[in-house]
């Protein structure tokens, strides 16, 4: 388990803007290793994790974007039956409950990263 | 038929050598016993005597709505406390109300002005009206109330709302006349409809007198084909007693004011210089006639017209045109006054909200609110916008008494022009 940063960046549910949001990316060479996009109703948020979080963050704030960063945690599953079950597994016996999650899959395939939001971080840290 | 047909009718020379001697007292009036006033026309190096003609009321001060507001609660008052049966307040503000007191003569007077309106339409003591105006502090209701009984009606004082209710007592009571704003009007008409009640035919509805907000002749000529009544509009403002200062009589073709007690001037709402007779203006009125609290030269913010020709009803007292719009920039939504300072003071109070906001009336029953939420404010999460949004709609209706909608919006993204934000988008078409 590591702790990874997270962008959120907000935007209005309208046509463009994921093109808009994906430029911005590509002009400052930031690769996305994963991505979740939310919706509730007239807004959205889109989630990112990129190789290059800091530039990502400046170069969104620059571009006039509402954007925030915030610390997530990354967990280990194996990329194989089962391997998603055994980390809920132990977050449930642990009593932490996940808020907003998404999937990282590692350059070699070798394993999978859970991204998630757990509310109560300090206790989460302890556990995991 | 007239209600009082001698003032009514009375001949323009005699009509306007009774406003100098009413005006002449109302000003030595308020010099003698109101501070503000003494001292308003101190400034202005004038004094009651300064007055020969009406005409030179131009030579006296203005009083605007931030008077009244500054001399709450009762710092315009002309005479002692223990005179004063009745306090009316205009809504819609927050903190300090403009207050209007009247003594029982006055109250006496504003009911004969109504009655006056009454029969100006063709009501009789044999009509029944429902009263569907709020009853309290607005004079919508009352002051309506005292007339149309000083006139002899049977009133009905359902006031608003309960619409079923109000259909059941025009039923069984025979009402024959109705008192609401135009937008309860507009409301009602469909509500017939969907509950498939021909007024015309199925009810003894005559009559119907819309004010309280601004509204077009097409939708007047609307309401008349869908209910089958006549529909009369109705001016009037708190600080003048409430309706009764002009209506239209059968003629309808404008509104009559009641010369022998209000002063009416059409002046330039940017320098404050008379008009004359026809021109589009603001409208200023001063009270002649009232001992409680009298007002001079009060800036109404609307906008009309004299209609200087005389009226085939045989009415002496001069007419005003509609009202054409406002000369700042205050609304009527659901029959409560609003000032877009009111909403700004809110909004900027609040933490989370950026720099950009805009107010989009939709008609005058609904109102949005569009806000940007501050760049610092988003968290990662929907949760405080959604929370920011439930706080703005609360404290936005504890301030402007009504509820709006209200839609955050990504800072930057309001549009902006000439450097000066759009503030208010009006899409009523009330005017």
């Amino acid at each position: 388990m590591k702790n990874i940063k997270q962008l959120s960046i907000f935007a209005e549910n309208k046509p463009g803007k994921l093109e808009h949001i994906t430029k911005v990316f590509e002009e400052n060479k930031i690769n996305i290793m994963a991505f979740n996009i939310a919706s509730q109703g007239d807004f959205g948020i889109m989630r990112f994790i990129a190789d290059k979080p800091e530039k990502a963050l400046e170069a969104f704030k620059k571009a006039g974007f509402t954007i925030s960063m915030n610390e997530v945690f990354a967990i280990e599953m194996e990329d194989k039956p089962g391997g998603f079950h055994n980390v809920a597994q132990f977050i449930a016996k642990s009593g932490l409950n996940i808020e907003n999650a998404y999937v990282l899959i590692e350059k070699d395939r070798q394993g999978a990263l859970l991204i998630c939001d757990i509310k109560d971080t300090e206790k989460a840290k302890k556990t995991l | 038929m007239f209600w009082q047909m001698e003032q009514e009718t009375l001949k323009r020379a005699k009509l306007e050598a009774l406003q100098l001697k009413r005006l002449k007292q109302t000003l030595k009036r308020v010099y003698d016993n109101v501070p503000f006033y003494q001292k308003a026309f101190t400034k202005c190096k004038v004094k009651p005597v300064s007055l020969k003609s009406v005409k030179d009321i131009e030579k006296f001060p203005f009083t605007t709505r931030e008077d009244l507001q500054a001399n709450y609660p009762d710092g315009l008052l002309a005479c002692g406390r223990e005179d004063i049966v009745r306090l009316h307040t205009s809504s819609g503000t927050t903190g300090k109300p403009k207050a209007v007191f009247f003594t029982k003569a006055d109250l006496d007077n504003s009911a004969n002005l109504i009655a006056r309106c009454l029969v100006a339409t063709g009501c009789t003591k044999h009509d029944v009206l429902q009263n569907m105006m709020s009853y309290g502090l607005f004079t919508g209701g009352l002051v309506m109330h005292y007339g149309a009984e000083k006139l002899g009606m049977l009133i009905i004082p359902s006031a608003v709302g309960n619409t079923d209710r109000q259909i059941m007592l025009m039923q069984d009571f025979g009402t024959t006349t109705l008192h609401l704003t135009p937008s309860y009007a507009l409301y009602l008409a469909s509500h017939f409809e969907a509950k498939g009640i021909n007024p015309a035919k199925d009810l003894k509805l005559k009559r119907a007198f819309m004010g309280a907000e601004p509204y077009t002749e097409e939708t007047r000529l609307k309401l008349e084909s869908s209910m089958g009544i006549e529909v009369f509009n109705s001016y009037g403002l708190t600080e003048m007693n409430g309706p009764g200062v002009a209506f239209e009589c059968t003629e309808k073709n404008g509104m009559h004011i009641w010369e022998d007690n209000f002063i009416v001037e059409i002046v330039d709402p940017a320098t404050g210089k008379q008009l004359p007779d026809g021109e589009y203006g603001e409208l200023v009125l001063t009270t002649i006639n009232r001992e409680g609290m009298p007002i001079i030269r009060y800036r109404t913010r609307d906008i009309t017209a004299i209609d200087p020709v005389r009226c085939a009803c045989g009415r002496t007292h001069v007419r005003i045109k509609r009202i054409h719009g406002r000369a700042d920039d205050m609304f009527i939504i659901r029959g409560v006054n609003i000032y877009p300072q009111q909403i700004e003071q809110v909004l900027m109070g609040v933490n989370g909200v950026g720099k950009n906001y805009q107010i989009v009336l939709e008609s005058s029953e609904d109102m949005t609110i569009r806000v940007e939420f501050s760049k610092g404010y988003f968290d990662g999460n929907l949760d405080n916008l959604k929370t920011l949004r439930g706080t703005l709609v609360e404290k936005l209706k504890a301030a402007i008494l009504v509820r709006p909608k209200v839609e955050l919006a990504e800072p930057g993204t309001l549009p902006v022009s000439e450097g000066k934000s759009k503030r208010v988008i009006d899409n009523r078409k009330v005017y």
